[in-house]
């Protein structure tokens, strides 16, 4: 083949093609992935909200329970660190120390002082409240101030940090929506795998079924359950319960969705190609109807995923669900219905911005991978 | 006659429909009474245009649509197997000997397979190779045939064009070393100059391996430049079968000769004699009674609307089935009683 | 010469892709005379149905048209220039007005859920100020034209109703009812069936002859073009390489790409003669061949000429037009011992 342009360009060239001839699938969906900015910047921010969530312990100051909170700040402002004020500028970060007193004037009601000449200054890699991680105790945070504490996102009405409870939450969410999802799609593929490579008889009736479990009312079952569960069940068993509840829960949508790709799937000639060959169900399920519908299904599962987190923090958010010392987003916007903190303690919604930044990057990501899982889409004539 | 690898005898492939509860079911008669031989090492030609049946009998060859009546028995020498009753076990070793090319180059290939997989395929499901060392070299073997540039088994379909597509789909018929192999509108998705380049790799092929092809094909020049012996079918039934050269310099059924006049002539000055057909083909489902071609034919009398004719021997392997051909063949300008 | 119906010049087009500017069409030039069938011949990749929506403004956004490129068409003592119609509006001329477009898959250019004659007369009404009960009156006339039997009942049904035949007289009738003077028909029998397509060839041909159309018939088979068009322009990889009357460049090809398709065709008056294909394979849009496009498969290339120059229309003395550098030599050589 010729080609008057120098050898460098020919090579330079043929590389790249010679690169997109033999890339797989994965391949092609991530460079057609990485060319989509909000998707990327979507998956950054991911990233970064899910690992603060798994190292929250470490990260935050407090135990984001009751163990940890201050009782003489109760319903306080946020701390906001500074570097410089009137007093001059220090390369250490500081807080200023609030005092509280009853004051006349307010009729005996707590009042906040701020006095900036008493300094509270930021140490990192502190030793602070027990935590465990991974099975072993630790006791050493990110940061923490001197004296006292410091509440970055300000404290709630027992004096709890919000900040603690904030990347706690996220933690919590994101293990409720992984275990809730993880649950739906196993029971997804099975159900919808079964229906949509049989066809048939069979598909009608689990098809009958699905729609069944779709038209159970959500709020009226969790009532149910709530009703149910009883008080004597720890924490951590009432989560694990309503994760896997939600995950029965949600599958319908998903295995209607593994069906449909396999109706479709399964009809495509390089299938018959293959049965030509007397190759079996599993040989034909593995080789080549997993494989087309793999993105379509991670696309799917990550969209599922901010569904799952919305679904628990309304439960929880209307009491069904989660509840103290458990903390998730719905528990911690519990207490938010009092208009004297709609009034006065604004600070109480600051998770809900991490909340909102979460859920839409899981769409972005989700999104962006849907664009880009189709990559086989413009190569026909 | 030389020994016929494929034999049938009024082979019939029906679909139910969706029908009233109770009574008769009705029927897609998509293949009804079709008997023909395919010699050993021939390139048989199956020609029809859409609704003719010719796919589903390709198919039904192959046991990829079901043999509702009728024999079909397949001897290459080695075995002897009798399509419609075969058990699992005869089937598992008929699918090694029997094989299937596609239409669509681009639907046939998996996109997510390599080339490589794509033709190993099968001689991983049917366990013909031990070793992969083994399957490589098959696979290798079989490319450098079909004119497959060795570094290319490492890229995927995507990375390719009609042409080369087909040939891949050729190349994956043929690894498992088939007797027979049914090719089902093969060229009729490539453009012309592409088409004559696979037309030229399959006959190669066949003198070169010794296979016998079905050829499924709409379009008579093709087949007529290919194939040695030709079947015509309309409606799911036989309606000519001869050697080529005999059936295109003699056409005896009226929907043969229709059909070859309506192959455009290359001449601008010469339009050839255009019968035209008027009308349009019946539908499978509500097939007219009698002869299949009469609400076409301008030859058609009572007689043809009331019994269907059968497959009449002319001798030297042609047959037609039609009731007036022996009249229209002495004298062509007869027209409709 | 009269006026040109339609008259392309230097058409270039390239297609923004992620891969970079994809030449599609490369300086195109023909003219249609008005009731002339032209045909555009060419295998896949040629450029041949993206030259022939240019003449409609129908390429997608990303098509990057050259300014010398000028596309003129002259109706009604007017003279459009075609790319000048930016509004929508003033579009409606070259979209189903003057112009009419007629597809491969009948069935992807009817909308599913409107009944055909709701379609037709929706075409009508867009393009005059007639009644609806008008338009319906002349949309059920050209079905009946068309041969669509029991027109006045066909006219409320669907498309997947009708069959590949049928829906194609239908769309030849949609396309016709608004009396256009060129008819682009992009290979609209090649998903018929043979007889099928013969009937569907009569009616074109008959329907030139009554409404004095011209049209513009893409396809790649040589023999309805060679039944149908009084003139063939071939083209290859964007670029056009050869132009004449339908007897001259079926039997006298100078081209040998041309020479190539010819005899790559099976003729059924020929059984003997083997197929013989073009060699290689046509090259991709992104590997454009310098010189000569063709040069990388022809067998009587030049060598460097040919990789290096790109060759220039030039007229034989038969009125036969081609691209291409051997005949370019043989033609002087015949004009020096002249």
């Amino acid at each position: 083949m010729t080609n008057t342009t120098t050898n460098g360009d020919v090579n330079v060239d043929q590389k790249r093609k010679e690169a997109y001839f033999t890339a797989g699938q994965g391949q092609l969906i991530w460079a057609r992935f990485k060319k989509q900015t909000a998707a990327m910047v979507g998956a950054g921010i991911l990233i970064v909200l899910i690992l603060a969530g798994i190292f929250a312990p470490f990260l935050t100051p407090y135990d984001p329970t009751i163990d940890g909170r201050n009782k003489d700040y109760v319903y306080g402002a946020p701390n906001v660190p500074k570097f410089c004020d009137d007093n001059g500028c220090s390369f250490r970060p500081f807080v200023y120390t609030f005092n509280r007193t009853r004051s006349i004037a307010t009729n005996f009601r707590w009042v906040t002082e701020v006095d900036k000449d008493a300094r509270r200054y930021l140490t990192f890699l502190p030793e602070g409240d027990k935590y465990k991680f991974l099975g072993m105790n630790f006791t050493t945070h990110l940061f923490g101030v001197d004296t006292g504490k410091i509440h970055l996102f300000g404290t709630d009405s027992t004096g709890k940090d919000i900040f603690s409870r904030t990347f706690h939450a996220i933690n919590t969410s994101l293990a409720v929506g992984t275990i809730g999802v993880f649950i739906a799609f196993v029971l997804a593929l099975i159900i919808g795998g079964i229906s949509g490579y049989y066809g048939g008889w069979i598909d009608s009736a689990l098809q009958m079924m699905t729609d069944t479990v779709r038209t159970i009312p959500a709020i009226p079952l969790f009532m149910a359950l709530a009703a149910f569960m009883p008080d004597t069940w720890s924490s951590e068993t009432r989560f694990l319960f309503i994760s896997m509840i939600l995950g029965f829960v949600g599958w319908p949508t998903l295995a209607r969705r593994v069906r449909t790709h396999l109706l479709t799937e399964r009809n495509q000639e390089y299938v018959l190609a293959a049965q030509l060959c007397g190759a079996s169900a599993g040989h034909v399920i593995r080789r080549h109807l997993l494989p087309s519908f793999t993105s379509y299904i991670i696309v799917d599962l990550i969209i599922s995923f901010p569904y799952m987190v919305l679904s628990e923090t309304a439960l929880s958010f209307i009491g069904l669900g989660l509840k103290d010392p458990v903390n998730s987003l719905g528990v911690m916007l519990q207490n938010v219905t009092d208009p004297d903190v709609l009034l006065n303690y604004q600070w109480h919604f600051i998770p809900v911005l991490f909340f909102i930044t979460l859920v839409l990057a899981f769409v972005f990501v989700g999104d962006g991978l849907r664009d880009a899982a189709d990559p086989y889409a413009d190569t026909k004539k | 006659m030389s020994d016929s690898i494929i034999s049938t005898d009024d082979l019939s492939v029906h679909f139910p429909l969706k029908g009233p509860l109770f009574g008769e079911q009705p029927v897609v008669r998509a293949v009804e009474g079709v008997s023909v031989d395919i010699g050993k090492g021939s390139f048989y030609g199956l020609v029809g245009e859409s609704g003719s049946g010719k796919t589903t009998f390709g198919r039904a060859l192959l046991r990829a649509a079901p043999i509702t009546r009728g024999s079909a028995i397949y001897n290459d020498g080695e075995v002897k197997y009798d399509l419609p009753t075969m058990n699992k076990q005869a089937l598992t070793d008929y699918r090694k000997r029997a094989q299937l090319i596609f239409q669509d180059p681009y639907a046939a290939l998996s996109p997510r397979m390599t080339v490589r997989d794509i033709i190993a395929e099968p001689l991983e499901v049917m366990g013909l190779t031990k070793t992969r060392e083994e399957t490589d070299e098959r696979v290798r073997e079989i490319a450098a045939k079909c004119r497959i540039n060795l570094e290319h088994l490492r890229r995927f379909p995507h990375a390719f064009s009609g042409g080369q597509r087909q040939r891949i789909s050729i190349a994956r018929a043929l690894v498992s070393k088939p007797n027979f192999i049914v090719a089902d509108e093969s060229v009729a998705a490539l453009d012309v100059s592409i088409q004559a380049d696979v037309l030229n790799l399959l006959k190669s092929i066949q003198k070169d391996m010794g296979l016998t092809f079905l050829f499924i094909s709409h379009d008579l020049s093709v087949v007529a430049h290919t194939c040695d012996h030709v079947a015509v079918m309309y409606l799911g039934r036989l309606v000519e079968t001869a050697p080529t050269r005999e059936l295109f310099t003699n056409p005896r059924h009226p929907y043969t000769k229709a059909l070859l006049s309506a192959i455009p002539s290359l001449d601008p000055d010469n339009p050839g004699n255009p019968l035209k057909l008027e009308g349009e083909i019946p539908s499978p489902t509500n097939p007219p009674p009698g002869c299949k071609f009469q609400t076409r034919c301008r030859y058609a009398i009572d007689l043809c609307r009331k019994e269907e004719p059968k497959l009449d021997k002319l001798g030297a392997e042609h047959d037609v089935a039609c009731h007036r051909w022996r009249e229209l063949a002495d004298n062509p300008q007869i027209s409709a009683a | 010469m009269s006026t040109p119906l339609i008259s392309v010049k230097d058409l270039t087009l390239s297609f923004r892709t992620d891969e970079g500017l994809v030449k599609a069409v490369d300086h195109v030039s023909f003219d249609i005379a008005p009731g002339e069938v032209m045909g555009l011949v060419g295998e896949s990749g040629s450029g041949k149905s993206v030259t022939a929506k240019s003449l409609m403004l129908l390429n997608p956004d990303n098509a990057v048209y050259d300014p010398k490129s000028s596309i003129t068409l002259n109706v009604d003592d007017q003279s459009i220039d075609v790319f000048s119609l930016k509004k929508p509006k003033e579009q409606m001329v070259i979209r189903g007005g003057a112009i009419s477009m007629i597809f491969q898959e009948p069935m992807a250019s009817f909308a599913p859920a409107i009944s055909i004659g709701d379609q037709m007369v929706e075409q009508l009404m867009i393009h005059s100020t007639m009644t609806q009960s008008r338009a319906k009156e002349i949309s059920i006339e050209m079905l009946t034209r068309v041969g669509i039997p029991d027109p006045a009942q066909r006219f409320s049904q669907y498309a997947f109703e009708f069959s590949g035949g049928m829906r194609q007289r239908a769309m030849v009738a949609m396309a016709l009812s608004t009396k256009p003077k060129l008819l682009i028909a992009d290979e609209p029998t090649t998903a018929l069936d043979v007889t099928i397509q013969a009937q569907v060839i009569d009616l074109m041909k008959d329907l030139v002859k009554e409404f004095h159309m011209a049209i513009l018939f893409i396809t790649h088979d040589l023999g309805v073009i060679a039944q149908t068009a009084d003139q063939v322009a071939v083209m290859y990889l964007g670029k056009l390489i050869e132009k004449g009357s339908v007897r001259q460049v079926l039997r006298n090809p100078q081209h040998p790409y041309t020479r190539g398709l010819l005899d790559a065709l099976p003729r059924l008056d020929d059984l003997d003669t083997p197929l013989k294909p073009v060699a290689g394979d046509i090259p991709s849009p992104l590997d454009r061949p310098p010189g000569c496009v063709f040069h990388t498969r022809c067998p009587v290339s030049l060598g460097s000429e040919c990789e290096t120059i790109i060759p220039e229309f030039i007229t034989n003395k038969d009125g036969q037009q081609v691209a291409c550098l051997l005949a370019e030599k043989d033609a002087q050589k015949e004009e020096a011992e002249a």
